[in-house]
């Protein structure tokens, strides 16, 4: 073993016949914070959610600390397996998913809960330190219909962090926002930086993605064309397709 | 129109709605139990399961009701199966009702964002525990107006049980015609007395589903 903590080995995914993911490779240390980038369809979410078997692979390893997330086991053994591995993986989603029927208390306690049995002493705990991380402690028993989109992907990143993952995966955690909401969201993400949590960001936000991340992963249709650290991958990139692609969402969004 | 006669007979039709409610509970009861069971077969991971769901729904579905009330009360004997005609209405009907309440309670489980059970997944939550604490919850809430046109025609359904001699209000009208010969005003008023039951009924669905929305 190598001392990569997230490890993808000749990662290759199908949908029927569409291949999505062709030979990927990809290994996040401990702490780091990887970008992924590429145009609509090039698999970016396809790949988050190879790692936490969402959509499982076709063929190729998934590797968490030294375990491997895509084991083959019998029916049964691998559902065990699935679950506990993915108790380690947090994972935010670009429409959030947040449970409508429960409180935010409610959001955030339910799998900590179930999964580590957590008291009542306890959850109320943990949800109090991380609603305080993400500045919603006042939203504390309020139903998820009655808080703004970028209050409710705060408590969705406070929901994931609950279970104390290993490693976060953000799958345009902040597309479905209006703009003016999105840095609240951002700055969040940039705290768990600050305390060295290994996130893997997609995204299109290549200023945010310059400024946090430690790599930068540029994909098109199914494999990695171009990594390399941001200053290299946005200002100075190697490979025609990075640069077009930059170019292209440069014209798009006005920087 | 006779008001005397129907103010002479009604006491007897009251009697009889009494019969008619007793058999939309209890033809509710065992809807919803052959539904909860059929849905969950025809989800199930096991195809054996899904097979068996599928064909108890397209039978009870494709074939009228009228049809399997028969073959139960008059054909039961034959295979050994002795009912009495109100036994044989509630279970007739209710398994009958219980195909369409499968396809319900399916419906509305299917129709639970995929992104709940995908963030209860990604938490680690089992198939069980992401649907008996995510999806279930939200899928009840979906499913009570589309139960309660369900449970709207098994009501009316039960007027085929006088076709077995049940006495219920639909029997009870054909048997004062009988003997009155005033069809009009004995139809009218079982039907008035459907019409209640069914306004009633009609009325705690929709307070009971407004009372699942407040959130
Ligand atoms: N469940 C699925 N079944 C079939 N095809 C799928 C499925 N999920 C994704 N695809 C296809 O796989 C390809 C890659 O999709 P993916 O969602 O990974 O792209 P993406 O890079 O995340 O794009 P976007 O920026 O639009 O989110 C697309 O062509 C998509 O249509
Ligand atoms: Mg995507």
């Amino acid at each position: 073993m190598t001392t990569s903590f997230v490890k993808i080995k000749n990662a290759a995914k199908s949908f029927g016949n569409l291949q999505v993911l062709k030979d990927i490779n990809l290994t996040v240390d401990r702490g780091q914070i990887v970008a992924i980038i590429g145009p609509s369809g090039s698999g970016k979410s396809t790949l988050l959610r190879a790692i936490n078997e969402l959509d499982p692979l076709t063929s190729g390893e998934v590797w968490l600390e030294g375990v491997q997330i895509n084991r083959h086991l019998p029916p049964r053994q691998y559902e065990a397996h699935v679950n506990q591995v993915r108790q380690d993986i947090g994972m935010v989603f670009q429409h959030f998913n947040l449970f409508p029927h429960l409180t935010v208390r409610g959001n955030i306690t339910l799998a900590p809960r179930m999964l580590k049995g957590l008291t009542e002493a306890q959850a109320n705990a943990l949800v109090e330190e991380q609603l305080t991380k993400v500045g919603l402690l006042e939203k504390i028993d309020e139903y998820p219909s009655r808080l703004s989109g970028g209050q409710k992907q705060r408590v969705a990143i406070a929901r994931a962090l609950a279970m104390k993952p290993k490693v976060m995966l953000f799958d345009e955690a902040t597309s479905a926002l209006d703009p003016e909401l999105v840095e609240e969201v951002n700055m969040v993400m940039k705290q768990l930086a600050d305390e060295h949590m290994t996130m893997i960001i997609v995204t299109h936000e290549m200023d945010f993605a310059a400024s946090v991340c430690d790599r930068v992963l540029f994909m098109d249709q199914g494999v990695v064309v171009e990594e390399g650290p941001p200053s290299v991958i946005f200002q100075n990139p190697v490979e025609e397709r990075t640069r077009n692609f930059l170019r292209k969402h440069l014209a798009r969004n006005g920087g | 129109m006779d008001t005397e006669l129907i103010l002479r007979v009604y006491p007897f039709f009251l009697q009889a709605a009494v019969v008619t409610i007793q058999l939309s509970i209890l033809t509710t009861i065992l809807g919803l139990t052959c539904g909860a069971l059929g849905a969950a077969a025809r989800m199930s991971r096991s195809w054996v399961l899904r097979a068996i769901g599928a064909t108890y729904v397209s039978i009870f579905r494709g074939t009228p009701a009228l049809i399997q009330l028969f073959i139960l009360y008059f054909g039961g004997p034959q295979i050994g199966i002795q009912l009495d005609a109100f036994e044989a209405g509630v279970i007739g009907l209710g398994v009958n009702i219980g195909a369409y309440m499968a396809e319900t309670m399916r419906g509305a489980i299917e129709s639970v964002d995929k992104g709940q059970r995908e963030a209860a997944r990604t938490m680690g939550l089992s198939r069980a525990q992401a649907m008996r604490k995510v999806i279930l919850p939200q899928a009840m809430r979906l499913m009570i107006r589309p139960l309660g046109v369900n449970i709207n025609a098994l009501i009316k359904g039960t007027a085929l049980v006088a076709a077995i001699s049940v006495v219920e209000l639909t029997y009870t009208a054909q048997r004062y015609i009988g003997s009155t010969y005033k069809p009009f005003e004995m139809f009218l008023l079982s039907g008035a007395l459907y019409m209640i039951i069914i306004y009633v009924v009609g009325i705690g669905i929709a307070w009971l589903d407004r009372k699942a929305r407040i959130t």
